[in-house]
């Protein structure tokens, strides 16, 4: 069963051809690696396949959905969420209020009956905050849950984005370099807890990472970009030791 | 934007408690306002000022929805206000004679008012969606301008044929002798019936701030506050921008509206002066909010409150009234945001006063 098939796709700003024919499949409930040095348009991939840029050419299929041209939040309502590079939280809103702006598409009351407190709010307040506080808990955030997330320590708002993420139930999960600014413990326990969600929330998951010890210790594929181009796509131990991918990364 | 974190870091029996506190202090003071006009212990112009607090204090709560809340800076409150006047003040004064329980007729144009000043702020919100700090803040401020102006060339009458209507003087509407003029252009809505009491006031003033603190505790406020904060993060989780924004403009411009009602109602002559609904206007309840705090429904109450009375108090400083007004208003924004000031405010807030009185009584049984 594929998850998420791409075929072709690219995009050029200006005269530069950021991503250049990509083509990638993706198994349900496999975790790919997107690696690749600076400037190769990782990012760039993720905004196309979140519908922040829309593609010059070719095909985005999630889950047999053609969402190639869908906007942001109908792509996310197809099932693609996704964490950034420079977090991007609810800075002025407490930790458990994140995961339940996550939540705001799968839980609904009309505003009005939030505004006149009628049962269907406290009915579904109730659930929220009940699913808000379970992925709270496999995130190990529950204990701050009614702190301020501007107020998290900066690996804990990194997994905070992904427990966002996760509350908007998706099929396919993207981290943007979800191990970055973290010390090696940190690193250890996201390996850990992306291993975690995955088995609980089966959720397949594409992510971007520089920290090669997270990228071979838990991606059961490598797929290396370099100028918007496959430069190998594969499994870790083939890829790693590409003498192609070596020099790109470490130069001749 | 950062004043509202007292409040977010609580937990929802908390935020509820301190809300049923401030509507129980708005209630303590309209009684004692009532027993000191019974008793004769305040002024005309006090007892002349009991409303437009009122009509002050919605408008801040309302603005503080657009720029405390969903952050987005919004110059031209006052022009929905202005609307949501002349529209009521319109029905008002047609239906006089049909609708003569004054009761039903003050409720029926509360809806006129707020629901026509809503429908322009969907129409405001669409138009300037794409627009975002500076540019909506001037966009908004034109707008503002343009309502006040083509209402003041609006000319609208009754007569037997029906409703006449014109841009350019009364005389070319044409009126059978019957007919009776009810815009008359820059004149304005001559004797509307005056409707509005200090009770209604304080009722509508509850009603605004409870509306719009339990939005804000609800699932679309969440959404809007969502966008302010990151507006690309609320789209990457399925939240659709361009919905909550115009609701929050619609809420917010409705309730400008409703303060439009009670302004309109409350005065003989309803005239759209640059002084009532200009960009001066609309800049005082910027200041009420601001100096309240962004995003926080009680401090814009207490700061539209505050400044509302003094310059009415500093009057007998005659030249000196607006220079000491200047520097209250410094010492209001340290008082705000000095932390240590903070602090104070924290250790002496009427929650901790009864919680304390609570564990006292505890003790005592």
């Amino acid at each position: 069963m594929d998850m998420l098939t791409v075929k072709n796709l690219g995009i050029s700003f200006g005269g530069l051809r950021a991503v250049d024919s990509f083509s990638i499949t993706i198994k349900k409930g496999e975790l790919y690696g997107l690696i690749g040095p600076n400037g190769a348009g990782k990012t760039t991939v993720f905004n196309l396949l979140t519908g922040v840029y829309k593609p010059d050419t070719g095909q985005i299929i999630l889950d047999g959905k053609n969402i190639t041209r869908l906007n942001t939040i109908e792509i996310n309502k197809a099932g693609i969420a996704r964490t950034f590079q420079n977090i991007r939280l609810f800075k002025n809103l407490s930790v458990l209020d994140n995961v339940k702006i996550g939540l705001h598409n799968d839980h609904r009351y009309s505003t009005a009956s939030g505004i006149l407190r009628l049962p269907s709010y406290f009915r579904t307040e109730k659930k929220m905050n009940e699913v808000a506080h379970e992925i709270l808990e496999v995130l190990d955030l529950d204990k701050e849950a009614n702190i301020l997330s501007a107020n998290l320590p900066y690996g804990k708002q990194r997994k905070l984005e992904i427990a966002r993420a996760l509350a908007t139930n998706p099929k396919l999960l993207l981290l943007d370099e979800p191990a970055a600014g973290m010390n090696p413990a940190e690193t250890d326990e996201l390996m850990e807890t992306i291993t975690l969600i995955r088995e609980k929330y089966g959720v397949t998951i594409l992510l971007i990472e520089h920290d090669m010890k997270l990228v071979a210790g838990i991606c059961e594929k490598i797929f290396v970009l370099n100028f918007g181009t496959q430069l190998a796509n594969g499994l870790p131990e083939e890829v790693l030791n590409n003498p192609e991918v070596i020099k790109a990364y470490l130069g001749e | 934007m950062i004043n509202m974190n007292s409040n977010k870091t609580r937990q929802l029996n908390k935020s509820t408690r301190s809300n049923l506190i401030t509507i129980g202090v708005i209630v303590a003071v309209y009684v004692v306002c009532q027993l000191m006009i019974a008793m004769g212990l305040m002024s005309n112009l006090m007892q002349g000022l009991l409303v437009p607090l009122c009509y002050y204090s919605i408008l801040a709560v309302s603005l503080n929805l657009t720029v405390g809340i969903l952050g987005e800076l919004s110059l031209g409150h006052a022009g929905f206000m202005c609307i949501g006047a002349f529209a009521s003040a319109f029905f008002s004064k047609s239906m006089q004679n049909t609708i003569t329980n004054s009761f039903i007729r003050f409720f029926l144009a509360i809806l006129i008012g707020a629901v026509s000043a809503a429908l322009l702020g969907v129409f405001i919100g669409f138009v300037v969606l794409r627009l975002r700090g500076d540019y909506l803040a001037i966009v908004t401020l034109a707008f503002g301008e343009i309502v006040k102006n083509v209402i003041n060339v609006l000319y609208i009458g009754f007569d037997s044929k029906g409703v006449h209507f014109s841009i350019k003087d009364s005389m070319s509407l044409n009126l059978e002798e019957d007919g009776r003029i009810i815009i008359n252009g820059a004149k304005g809505i001559v004797g509307a019936p005056n409707d509005t009491t200090f009770t209604a006031a304080v009722l509508l003033l509850i009603i605004t701030f409870i509306v719009i603190v339990n939005l804000i505790h609800s699932r679309s406020g969440r959404a809007i506050m969502a966008i302010r904060d990151n507006r690309i993060a609320a789209e990457s989780v399925g939240i659709d921008i361009t919905k909550f924004k115009i609701l929050a403009f619609a809420i917010s411009a409705a309730f400008a509206g409703v303060a439009g009602v009670l302004y309109a109602h409350n005065l003989s002559n309803l005239v759209a002066t640059p002084k009532s609904f200009g960009y001066n206007m609309s800049i005082m309840i910027l200041v009420f909010v601001v100096l309240g705090g962004m995003g926080n429904i009680r401090g814009s109450m207490i700061a539209a409150i505050i400044l509302t009375l003094l310059p009415e108090y500093l009057r007998f400083m005659q030249d000196y009234r607006m220079l000491i007004y200047a520097v209250v208003l410094i010492v209001m924004m340290i008082f705000n945001w000095n932390p240590t000031c903070i602090a104070w405010r924290k250790k002496y807030s009427l929650q901790n006063i009864f919680v304390a009185l609570k564990s006292k009584t505890k003790r005592r049984a």
